[in-house]
């Protein structure tokens, strides 16, 4: 069996470990991959590589040796460019075709740019490669001014980073609070008041409209605000699935690629995983795109059954994490269609965490230094328990006697 | 430097040279041993790599943080000689160390 991986992530690092695992795997599999390093995690890209804790060789998901050792060829710096289903073979950008049985697309997604005035000077950065980090860490010196677009958990982390690398950060947030898309509003003004403890400047309900300089950024100007001075900035303002490889293909999109919970596409032949897809979600009982390490790892484990035509269901609660400082942020669940949220201990103690309920069902919680809700919240919403809100607050209950 | 060895559910044994600097987590991913799945990448925010240091060590390794305690009491089957391998960083003094992999993470 030739399988081809189309994406070399988070994702396909993945799938290829669960197909090397399986001891009934024949055939050969080929990584095809744009960027030119071997999958690696990204999470510490705006974390401890950035602020020079962690090195790269401990990005990868696995080393060099392992491909090498099982075998699996690898075409890196090459983009796919088009998908023949009938011929069944990939294209790249050099006029190459690759041949396949089963084909994986893991191709995760990308930023979305700015497309404001000076939005192409030099100093504006955003963080998704390698080469973004490297790029942005060395930029970072004491005392300089870095501006960050964008107050979501990528902006924050880098936030962070700049402030304990001596800088003057300034967070600029269109909603009226940080991190408004993931955390309950408890959480936004805990982590507000923690960046500026440290001195970081954070202005919500703000709208930048341009950047200018004369071939660096100087400035950054703002909707009914003066401009604000800047040597360098950090744009995070989302991302976009990259789906076209699969739509010009004709498979189904819709904000991702549409699989079914055994990230099967509607092409017996193709599976789809990680931050590109949308699946069905058994918990929430929705369709769903994750950007996460959880979905791209598990995702890809029910893809790598499938292609071994051992398919089982995927079905699992979210989970993420954000390190801002020495505050560790783990949130499980999803909150979207909560219609009550619940607090368990005190931010002013740095440790507390909020519970959201729906029709008095647990699904999700927010866990600020709180590793034990945390994990309690994970067996809870799997159970799709009804824990009692008189409860959750009492902090003289033990967590594990919660229900 | 440190061998390590790892002991899977089923008895079945993998020695592993694993390199100074790195995690019981990193030697066991490497090198695919099953059954410690690893899942934020030794962030300490997933709790499935979980293992049982062997009894003849576990006094001897640094003892666990709060939160790595935290995670481990809602662990499956967490017992007295339980850890999380992604904070037990190889020193020179492990070679020979023993961890038991537990037979799920879930
Ligand atoms: C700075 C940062 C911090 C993060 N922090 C966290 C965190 O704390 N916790 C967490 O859970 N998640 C975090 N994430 C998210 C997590 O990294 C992603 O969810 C994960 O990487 C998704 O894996 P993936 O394989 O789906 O996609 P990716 O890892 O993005 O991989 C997709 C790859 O496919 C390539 N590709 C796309 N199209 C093609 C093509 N046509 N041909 C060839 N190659 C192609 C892309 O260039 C890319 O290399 C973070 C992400 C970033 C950027
Ligand atoms: S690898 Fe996730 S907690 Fe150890």
């Amino acid at each position: 069996m030739k399988v081809v991986i189309i994406g070399a992530g988070h994702a396909a690092g993945q799938l290829i470990t669960s197909l090397k695992m399986d001891e009934t795997i024949t055939g050969s599999i080929t990584l095809i991959g744009d960027e030119p390093w071997l999958p690696y995690q990204r999470p510490p890209l705006s974390k401890q590589y950035l602020s020079g804790e962690m090195d790269v060789d401990q990005l990868y998901l696995k080393p060099k040796e392992f491909y090498k050792a099982s075998k699996v060829n690898i075409r890196l710096g090459h983009h796919a460019q088009s998908i023949d289903r009938t011929a069944k073979t990939v294209t790249l950008d050099n006029g190459d075709k690759v041949a396949y049985d089963k084909l994986a697309l893991t191709t995760g997604t990308r930023v979305r740019r700015l497309s404001i005035p000076g939005a192409d000077l030099e100093g504006i950065h955003y963080i998704r490669t390698i080469d973004d980090t490297d790029n942005l860490r060395k930029q970072f010196a004491p005392g300089k001014a870095m501006t960050v677009v964008g107050g979501g958990y990528i902006g924050l982390e880098a936030a962070a980073a700049a402030t304990k690398a001596g800088m003057k950060v300034t967070v600029l947030e269109m909603a009226d609070r940080v991190m408004n898309r993931v955390v309950a509003p408890e959480v936004s003004t805990f982590f507000e008041a923690l960046h500026r403890s440290q001195g970081v400047d954070i202005r919500t309900d703000i709208q930048v409209t341009g950047f200018t300089g004369e071939q660096t950024i100087s400035a950054i100007s703002c909707k009914d605000s003066p401009d604000i001075k800047s040597d360098l900035c950090v744009v995070g303002v989302g991302v976009i699935p990259n789906t076209e490889l699969a739509e010009t293909a004709g498979l189904k999109c819709d904000n991702g690629i549409v699989v079914d919970d055994h990230a099967q596409t509607e092409d017996p032949d193709i599976v789809a995983a990680g931050d590109c897809t949308a699946h069905p979600n058994g918990i929430y009982g929705s369709q769903i795109r994750l950007e996460s390490v959880q979905n791209a790892v598990d995702q890809a484990k029910a893809a790598a059954l499938s292609i071994l035509d051992k398919p089982e269901t995927y079905c699992a609660v979210p989970w993420f994490w954000s390190n801002q400082y020495d505050v560790k942020l783990q949130i499980v669940g999803l909150s979207e269609g909560y219609d009550q949220t619940v607090v368990r201990g005190k931010p002013e103690n740095s440790a507390f965490s909020v519970f959201y309920l729906k029709g008095g069902t647990l699904i999700a919680v927010d866990a600020i230094n709180s590793a034990r809700e945390y994990m309690m919240g994970r067996k809870l919403i799997t159970d799709h328990a009804k824990p009692d809100p008189t409860r959750i607050v009492d902090t003289t209950i033990p967590i594990k006697e919660l229900v | 430097m440190a061998i390590v060895t790892y002991i899977l559910h089923d008895g079945r044994s993998k020695d592993i040279e694993v390199k100074t600097g790195e995690s019981v987590k990193d030697g066991a991913v490497n090198n695919l041993v099953p059954g410690i799945l690893a899942e934020c990448g030794g962030a300490l925010a997933c709790a499935t790599c979980h293992v049982y240091v062997d009894e003849q060590w576990f006094d001897k390794l640094e003892p666990a943080g709060e939160v790595e305690m935290d995670m481990l009491d809602f662990a499956e089957d967490v017992r007295k000689n339980s850890r999380l391998s992604c904070q037990i960083d190889i020193t020179e003094e492990m070679n020979g160390l023993v961890i038991h992999v537990p037979e799920e993470q879930y």
